[in-house]
């Protein structure tokens, strides 16, 4: 009887799901594009598909990490990635990443110079800088009392009071930054010392920590089940926008400045496509567009002058020079490094 | 009893089955054994020593994957044993009772506990409305006993049906009769019920304990990320969350569980032939 | 004693459902958040089918899981035959070998899978997880369960029956359509039933063995809640729920006498 049951069920979801999902074989390309999750406004990839008719199959990750072992196993082949800067060195140096084709992209132009160049790829052979950022300590006014904050430190982080109700980062790279950050290495420090050094600071927080999350920190600070998190800056002012009880700042020992870019894998089937799409999210009017949606800032000069005023002020998105010089842009750690921060990172994990 | 009726050709009616598992399920394990077994540099004992490493990682799955059966048993055979003195109307709906939970994607539920249990959830709001204070110290997730809770939560059916189907094989003659024999109500479910149930009681501590020993989701979603268990170690070794892919470790330690779980396994079905036939039974 | 039981029962009910409440109610939320309630609506269901993620994973879902019910049903009930011919360690021998996916962990299963097709894919350019190796380990694991549902229906058939058709004069490829599958007939479509079931809800070893492009549901929803959390999931578990609901009623209510005997 149950099994009837089913066999209506399966007849049932099979005809549903057939109407649903009819029709549309078109036989363009699908581009494969596999980007952070919450790090587009999803109505451009309409609008991009629109315009070319190039479909998008977009896909998310939660960490550098994640995307990277993704594309390493071979389990995927994806077209358009946007890593960030130490991922990109990397990966460029594993020979993963196409030489792009610049006579396609001609919406480079709109790129900033101080946007080109830059370490992780010196020569702009393989990259277009997407949005950029710095990590903020992200916290609510209601609970945390004036006097811990107004030193705009990471000590918020390690302050008992609040026990169970900080986030931290789960991936290992930020989360290990943070306690650089406190004890003042750099956070590119390939001394095994400092890295045990930094061990100890986390495990010594992990007792106050409520969860190791990554995009959760949306939910959990918006709906006030925690009160503190490390966070991406326009993630942040994202999570300001639903709750105005939020205030975040860039902590004074310094915090990791990224860039993100957009590349093409070696192995892209649809290079051409790729750079497409690549120009399409430079073009002036989408890139604004894009940019009042995740609220990091842009490396797009013409863009960045048609933002709404506020955003263009806002010093948590566009930080001040001063505050900038503090903060300090990932590098490509050493295989040696890695393995050693991936053993501490299971190693705070595994301490109970 | 069954002498076995040849219909057709035996091997062709086995080559495809052959075949497929020597393919897809006796060469992957073989391959899981390579791996554990060597490194870049060709064969070693080296990846083994993990096990050690993380011998607190095995104990506290070990550790909270028993208490989750244990509980399942104690929450179960209530149930079981109310069903199976019921009407067979009764014992008819409360099994698809007990299935249709099931039938929601398990992600999803355990993700509506933490909309219960959070500080600010359900449980803690009803809490505050009905005695008007707070209870600050009452965290409910982001712990062991979160974990705990969604392995039971989610495995309670596993252990609930194959006591049931168990008890229901008891007949109730064979009870009258031992009430005739002067057995005492105790006496019955101490001599008669419980001993003809152990049969169902074995396959449901398998069912129970062999899931929530190697899950890797329960623990991210309710624990709070903070404590890995077995599971989340070979997640992260396969898939290289911590910055690093490692299959050699992975396969070492996937190895340990498998033969840990495949010797108890045998033990247990030692002990109870009958384990055999009631194995799967879920549907 | 009795009432003990009653309340206890009940107290268990909750237990069960209490999350499937919370679900339900929370696809209803004018709001976005999952844990206050804002108001009704019915927006969540509306972008649930707007959503085409969603949908589309739903369709490989279930295309993954009528294709490999249909291939593991056929491997499987023609093994069961084959292995309820066999005697001895031969007979233990294969019996052991399909238990290995149903005893062993599903992380063991999943991650030996992924070894063997990462090591295999190596060999092919261009080649990667997606549809055949998610297909592949679907049946895979759906192949011991098929097993297990037909045996017992093999081990209670009246075998002179087959003999006596053969005795007759009815050829064996006949005898065997007419005379031996049609007794075993329950356990083929309970072993078809359970395979489709447990490949419409795998997620563990979905998990370790799909690519980028083909994703099924399980997976998708995997993927979101990693997310901000999204009410559309809430929308959706509500009517797969609604929809497995409905059937079980109006079958239980249809004709409940026959069933009787069949539980």
């Amino acid at each position: 009887m149950k099994k009837k049951a089913l066999a209506l069920l399966l007849v049932a979801l099979f005809v549903v799901s057939l109407c649903a999902c009819g029709g549309g074989q078109a036989n363009t390309a699908t581009l494969n594009v596999y980007n952070w999750g919450e790090y587009i406004d999803l109505d451009t990839l309409d609008e991009f598909t629109a315009r070319t008719g190039i479909k998008v199959n977009y896909t998310t990750y939660a960490s550098n990490e994640e995307m990277y072992s993704k594309i390493v196993s071979g389990a995927a082949s994806y077209d358009v990635i946007i890593p960030s800067e130490y991922m990109i060195s990397k990966m460029i140096e594993e020979d993963l990443l196409a030489e792009l084709d610049f006579g396609n992209i001609p919406n480079y132009q709109y790129i900033g110079e101080e946007y080109k160049g830059l370490d992780y790829d010196p020569d702009n052979k393989y990259s277009v800088p997407y949005t950029w950022g710095t990590v903020v300590i992200v916290y609510n006014t209601k609970y945390v009392d004036e006097e811990d904050v107004a030193d705009e430190s990471l000590e918020l982080l390690w302050n008992e009071k609040y026990a169970g109700k900080i986030l931290m980062f789960d991936n290992p790279r930020d989360a290990f930054a943070l306690a650089h950050s406190r004890l003042g290495h750099s956070m590119n420090t390939t001394d095994p010392a400092e890295w045990e050094a930094a061990a100890e600071q986390l495990i010594e927080q992990k007792p106050l920590v409520q969860a190791y999350v990554m995009d959760q920190v949306f939910d959990k600070i918006i709906g006030e089940e925690a009160w503190i998190a490390p966070y991406y800056a326009g993630d942040a002012m994202s999570i300001m926008d639903d709750n105005e009880d939020i205030a975040a700042y860039v902590p004074v020992e310094g915090a990791n400045r990224f860039f993100d870019s957009m590349c093409v894998l070696k192995s892209s089937r649809h290079k051409e496509e790729a750079e497409a799409f690549i120009n399409f999210m430079c073009d002036t009017e989408i890139a604004e567009i894009n940019a009042e949606e995740v609220c990091y800032a842009i490396p797009q000069v013409e863009s960045f002058k048609l933002l709404p005023e506020e955003m263009r002020e806002d010093t948590m998105v566009y930080p001040p020079e001063e505050v900038l010089e503090k903060c300090e842009v990932f590098i490509n750690l050493p295989p040696e490094t890695l393995d050693l921060q991936s053993r501490l990172w299971i190693k705070l994990k595994t301490t109970y | 009893m069954s002498k076995g009726v040849t219909v057709g050709n035996k091997k062709a009616n086995l080559f495809p089955f052959s075949s497929w598992m020597v393919l897809f399920v006796l060469v992957p394990i073989a391959l899981v054994v390579y791996y554990a077994f060597t490194d870049v540099n060709g064969f070693t004992l080296s990846n083994l020593k993990w096990i050690v490493t993380y011998r607190n990682t095995l104990w506290l799955s070990i550790e909270l994957a028993l208490i989750a059966t244990v509980i399942c048993v104690l929450l179960a055979y209530p149930i079981a044993y109310s069903m199976s003195r019921a009407s067979a109307r009764v014992q008819r709906n409360a099994t698809l009772f007990i299935m249709l939970p099931m039938w929601m994607n398990f992600l999803v539920r355990t993700y509506a506990w933490m909309t219960l249990l959070e500080d600010n959830g359900l449980i803690n709001s009803a809490l505050r409305a009905i005695f008007g204070m707070e209870f600050p110290g009452l965290h409910l997730i982001n712990n062991h006993g979160a974990i705990v809770l969604g392995m039971v939560y989610n495995y309670l059916p596993y252990m609930i049906l194959p006591i049931y189907t168990s008890l229901t094989k008891i007949g109730q003659s064979l009870i009258e009769a031992a009430r005739d024999l002067g057995a005492n109500g105790s006496q019955v479910f101490g001599r008669v019920i419980l001993p003809m149930s152990v049969p169902g009681i074995i396959s449901g501590i398998t069912m129970v304990f062999i899931p929530s020993i190697s899950t890797f989701i329960i623990s991210k979603i309710l624990g709070g990320g903070k404590d890995f268990l077995i599971g989340d170690l070979i997640e992260d070794y396969f898939l290289g969350n911590s910055g690093v892919v490692n299959y050699n470790i992975g396969a070492a330690l996937s190895l340990v569980i498998m033969v840990m779980i495949l010797a108890a396994t045998f033990i247990m079905n030692h002990f109870d032939k009958d384990a055999q036939t009631s194995g799967g039974g879920v549907i | 004693m009795k009432k003990l039981l009653t309340v206890y029962n009940v107290l268990i009910s909750i237990f069960l459902y209490a999350p499937i409440f919370v679900i339900v109610f929370f696809s209803f939320n004018s709001g976005s958040s999952r844990a206050v309630f804002e108001g009704f609506s019915m927006q969540w269901y509306q972008e649930l089918f707007e959503d085409e993620l969603i949908l589309k994973s739903l369709y490989y879902s279930v295309i993954i899981a009528v294709l490999s019910a249909i291939v593991s049903t056929l491997i499987g009930t023609l093994a069961a035959i084959g292995i309820h011919s066999l005697k001895g360690w031969k007979k233990s021998a294969f019996l052991a070998v399909n238990n290995i996916p149903v005893v062993n962990p599903e992380i063991v299963t999943a991650i030996s899978m992924m070894i063997l097709f990462v090591f295999a894919l190596g060999f092919f350019h261009n080649a990667e997880m997606g549809f055949g190796t998610l297909l592949i380990a679907h049946i895979t694991f759906n192949i011991p369960y098929v097993v297990l549902s037909v045996l017992p229906k093999l081990r209670g058939m009246d075998q002179n029956i087959y003999y006596a058709a053969l005795d007759l004069g009815c050829p064996p490829m006949r005898a065997f359509t007419k005379v031996v599958i049609p007794q075993i007939m329950p356990g083929i479509v309970s072993g078809l039933i359970m395979a489709f079931t447990l490949s419409l809800d795998d997620f563990v070893i979905s998990y370790f063995n799909s690519g980028a492009t083909f994703q099924t549901l399980p997976i998708t929803i995997y993927s979101m809640t990693k997310k901000p959390y999204n009410l559309k999931l809430n929308a959706l578990s509500t009517l797969l729920f609604a929809v497995v609901l409905a059937l079980m009623l109006v079958v239980n209510l249809k004709k409940p006498k026959k069933a009787e005997k069949k539980a």
